[in-house]
Formats: structure tokens, C-alpha cells, sequence
């Protein structure tokens, strides 16, 4: 088995303590990663950590059915999306979580220059999250995944 | 300590004229068994000082042969473990191993690697588990992490191909894979676990970690008392965060074990606190504090000897001497659960000599 590994050319660093640097920073930050997380903010890493790294970091918050992700692409292509299941047991049932979905959405406003709206919708999910009186089954609640999206919509109506 | 400081000494004076094959069932004479004790750099000594006073203590029947391994070069230039220190580890087969610092002279190898091919230390085994009264954003963790420690993406086999683009050989072999596996298997039922689940990308690297997990699948045949299950290492990572108390024994590669066994080891406090061992061939068992040499405070009386002191307590399970390794286990976890005398660590301001002494007094009280 072949890993491939493309290091960044730095005409001031040798080869061999650029990749130290990184070896150490995957050794440092597991154990600190599960102690503490706020120390951390930007975290870049090659293909196989990144698997590893974003998923226990989606586990801190809560799991795969809460985190946004986006992948960028060359071109100016980009592609946000909900790395959970498709959850065939609930499917078309009406009791699936949109938080995923809908945090991706926000990244992609971002990614757009839409900061006002990200902003909004944002918020009101957050906030309807908080509230805790409408939340689905995953969530904790019971509430149905239009009766949830129906608090969302409400509390951006409310906003406006 | 004296006691133990003397006998060991005598050991070493006397060792050269009586080191001969036969005599290498006088380590289990009188039922007194020897360990190669490698006090290391920095807090290491201190540390050890305070785990031989321990185990003194707690009257285990262990008599200490210090060594030391930092590396030398040998006939031909090749760099080695000083021949002592390799013929104690061969006799005696046990070996206790504080932190050891790395010299920065020039294609000095690292003492760890030096070790683990010296003795083919192809498992280590880190058992995690929730110290209580060390608080934690996590509770009840009482899992184990087996580690290949000898091959896969830690070959050290990496060549350029054109500038700015290099390859890295994962080596994973069906030999290592099935050594590991069945170490795994055999420790889940010597240790009374439930389960091992192997931890892999089959899906992405679908020959080599797909040969690891033929081998765990192979090997599971013959231990169905054994439950066996299989989990992606990212689903691993994200479970293990959210819920730790679904684990149970996990068996990996190299890199996946260096990366959930510090994992694993944060859960329940970080490396000053976490025991482990590497299982060689041949019988030979080191057993270790993984933390490092803490220079800004050694010598100073401040040091934190859990870690070693439960590495210890794992290598007393490993002879047999399990009522020796629980005594000593509920003495200093009572005491760090009393909170009474803590290092500062883990949060107090005592020395690391009275926590060492409060340590010894329930372990005598123990015995009353």
C-alpha cells in the first residue's frame, strides 16, 4: 500500500523538520483535542488525519447529524453538504433532523458573501435548538421534521 | 527503598560473576522475581525511587536490577542498547522503563525505536481507565488499546519520486497482523474482557488494512468466547468521544494505535497518568510511563509517579501477581480520590514524596 503525501516546497526549511513539525502535531493533539478543545481553531492536515480529526471533532459537538461540511474544489467549485446516513428506517416518514443540511447551507451563504442571511437562518435554528420545545426525535424531542422547520421559519419571520 | 537500593546494587557487583544460563531460573527463586528497572532521564529517577519505596511497601516480591540504555555505538558503528542492559532484559524478561530523553548528537536513534526492534516489542498495550477523583469530562472509561507496534504506516520507508512529491510505503504483513490479533485475543481472555473490535480503513485501503482485518477474522475462529467486532477508525473516533463506555479491547495497526491510544489516554486524564506495556517476543514484557522527561521540573521533588506506578501495577498482572497489583492500585487510587495529598498535576500541592509516603500507608494499612 502507497500513501501519497505532497509536501509544501519552504526554501527555509529542510524537508525533514517540516515533516516533524507535523508528526508532533498529530502526536499533541489528540490528548489535548478530548481535554480541551477551545485551544484549537484552524486545524489544516493531510487527507488521512482529516478523516480522523473532523470526525471526532463532529463527536465533540454532538455528531454527524448536527455538523456542516464543504468541500472546495479548483475552478471556484464548491460542494456543502450533511455527511450523515441517509437513514433509510425514517426515510419519508417526516422525523429526519435538517440541522445538518442546513448549517451546510449556511457555510455555502458564507462561502457567498451572503453573511446577512447566514446570519438569520443561523440564529433562528440555533435559537430553536435552545428553546428546546420543538426538537426531533435525535434531538431529544418529538416534534416532526416540518414542525421543527416550521420554528425555524417562524422565528426568521419573527426577526424581520 | 534502602533495602531494595543494596540488593540491587549487589546485583550488579555480583551479577558479572554469576550471570550463567543455568542460573537463569535464580530470577523465580524463593519466589522473588527480578526486574530490569530503567529509571530514564529527567523525573525519571525520582519517579522510580518512588515505585520501588511502593512497591517495598507493599512487600511485592520483586527484586530491581537498574540499567541503563542510553544507545552506543557498537562494533562496526551500528548503534545499540548498552550489552548490560540487553543481558538483564533477556534474563529477566520484565522490564520497568521511566521517560527517556532522545540525545540531539548527530544519527543518534531514538532510544523508543532502538528498544522496540532490540526486543521486538511488537504489542503495546495501553488500558484506559477512569481514575476516580481525577475529574474528567468523561466517566467510567475502562477500555484497552492493542497497538502493532512494529510495521504499517510507521515502516519509515519513504522516497521522492520527483521534487515535491514523495511516497510512503504502509507495510502491513500477514505474519504481524495475526501476531497481533491473537495477542489481543489471548490478553481479552486472560484480562476477563468482553470484546475486541478491530479498528480499520479496509474500505479505503482495502489491501492492507484489508489483510489486518482477514487476520482478526481468522484469528477470532478460535476464541468464540470472545465477541468480535470490526469498526472504521473515523466512526471510532467520533463514537469514542461522544460515549467511551461502549469500548471495550481494540486491536489496530501502527498509526491508528498512536493516534486512539493518546486519544484514549486523554479521556481519562493524559499521560501522567496512564499505564502501558509493550509485549515482545521471546517473553519479554516492558512496561512503561509514556509521558516525558519534564526537565523544567526534575529533581525537585514535584514529580507525578501514577503513570509509571500503574504501568507497574499492570506488570505485576502480567507475572501473575495480581493481589500485589490490586493493593497497590486501590492505595493510590484511594488517594487520589481522598484528595488529600495530591501533586500539583493533578490539582494539589503536595511533593512527590509525600504523595509516595501517603501512597505506602494505605498500602500497609491494607495489609492490617
Amino acid at each position: 500500500m502507497v500513501l501519497y503525501r505532497v509536501l509544501s516546497s519552504s526554501p527555509n526549511k529542510p524537508a525533514n523538520a517540516l515533516q516533524s513539525t507535523l508528526l508532533n502535531m498529530q502526536e499533541t493533539i489528540r490528548e489535548p483535542m478530548v481535554q480541551d478543545p477551545t485551544q484549537f481553531d484552524v486545524l489544516v492536515m493531510p487527507n488521512l488525519y482529516g478523516d480522523i480529526l473532523s470526525d471526532l471533532c463532529a463527536g465533540l459537538i454532538g455528531g454527524l447529524g448536527v455538523t456542516p461540511s464543504g468541500n472546495i474544489g479548483a475552478n471556484g467549485v464548491a460542494i456543502f453538504e450533511s455527511v450523515h446516513g441517509t437513514a433509510p428506517d425514517i426515510a419519508g416518514k417526516d422525523l429526519a433532523n435538517p440541522t445538518a443540511l442546513l448549517l451546510s447551507a449556511v457555510m455555502m451563504l458564507r462561502h457567498m458573501g451572503l453573511h446577512g442571511h447566514a446570519k438569520k437562518i443561523e440564529s433562528a435554528c440555533f435559537d430553536t435548538i435552545r428553546d428546546r420545545k420543538v426538537l426531533t426525535k435525535d434531538l431529544g424531542g418529538n416534534s416532526k421534521c416540518s414542525e421543527f422547520t416550521e420554528a425555524i421559519c417562524q422565528r426568521m419571520k419573527d426577526m424581520d | 527503598m534502602a533495602g531494595n537500593a543494596w540488593r540491587s546494587l549487589l546485583t550488579q557487583a555480583v551479577g558479572v560473576a554469576v550471570r550463567k544460563p543455568a542460573l537463569a531460573s535464580a530470577s523465580f527463586s524463593r519466589g522473588v522475581k527480578t526486574v530490569t528497572m530503567i529509571p530514564g532521564d529527567g523525573i525519571g529517577p525520582e519517579i522510580s525511587a518512588a515505585v520501588m519505596k511502593i512497591f517495598e511497601a507493599a512487600k511485592a516480591p520483586i527484586t530491581w536490577e537498574e540499567r541503563n540504555v542510553t544507545a552506543i555505538k557498537g562494533p562496526g558503528g551500528r548503534w545499540m542498547i548498552p550489552p548490560d542492559a540487553k543481558e538483564s532484559m533477556d534474563r529477566s524478561k520484565i522490564g520497568l522503563k521511566g521517560p527517556l530523553k532522545t540525545p540531539i548528537a548527530a544519527g543518534h536513534p531514538s532510544m523508543n525505536l532502538l528498544l522496540r526492534k532490540t526486543f521486538d516489542l511488537y504489542a503495546n498495550v495501553r488500558p484506559c481507565v477512569s481514575i476516580e477523583g481525577y475529574k474528567t469530562p468523561y466517566t467510567d472509561v475502562n477500555l484497552v488499546t492493542i497497538r502493532e507496534n512494529t510495521e504499517g504506516e510507521y515502516s519509515g520507508i519513504e522516497h521522492m519520486i520527483v521534487d515535491g512529491v514523495v511516497q510512503s510505503i504502509k507495510l502491513i504483513t500477514e505474519n504481524a497482523s495475526r501476531r497481533i490479533a491473537e495477542y489481543a485475543f489471548e490478553y481479552a481472555r486472560n484480562n476477563k474482557r468482553t470484546s475486541v473490535t478491530a479498528v480499520h480503513k479496509a474500505n479505503i485501503m482495502r489491501m492492507s488494512d484489508g489483510l489486518f482485518l482477514r487476520k482478526c477474522r481468522e484469528v477470532a475462529e478460535n476464541y468464540k468466547d470472545i465477541k468480535f467486532t470490526e469498526m472504521y477508525l473515523d466512526t471510532v473516533c467520533l463514537n469514542m468521544v461522544q460515549d467511551p463506555t461502549q469500548f471495550d479491547v481494540l486491536v489496530m495497526p501502527n498509526l491508528y494505535g498512536d493516534i486512539l491510544s493518546d486519544l484514549c489516554a486523554g479521556l481519562i486524564g493524559g499521560l501522567g497518568v496512564t499505564p502501558s506495556g509493550n509485549i515482545g517476543a521471546n517473553g519479554v514484557a516492558i512496561f512503561e510511563s509514556v509521558h516525558g522527561t519534564a526537565p523544567d521540573i526534575a529533581g525537585m521533588d514535584l514529580a507525578n509517579p501514577t503513570a509509571l506506578l500503574l504501568s507497574a501495577v499492570m506488570m505485576l498482572r502480567h507475572m501473575g501477581l495480581h493481589d500485589h497489583a490490586d493493593k497497590i492500585q486501590t492505595a493510590c487510587f484511594d488517594t487520589i480520590r481522598d484528595k488529600k495529598v495530591l501533586t500539583k498535576d493533578l490539582g494539589g500541592s503536595a511533593k512527590c514524596s509525600e504523595f509516595t509516603a501517603e501512597i505506602c500507608r494505605r498500602v500497609q494499612d491494607l495489609d492490617e
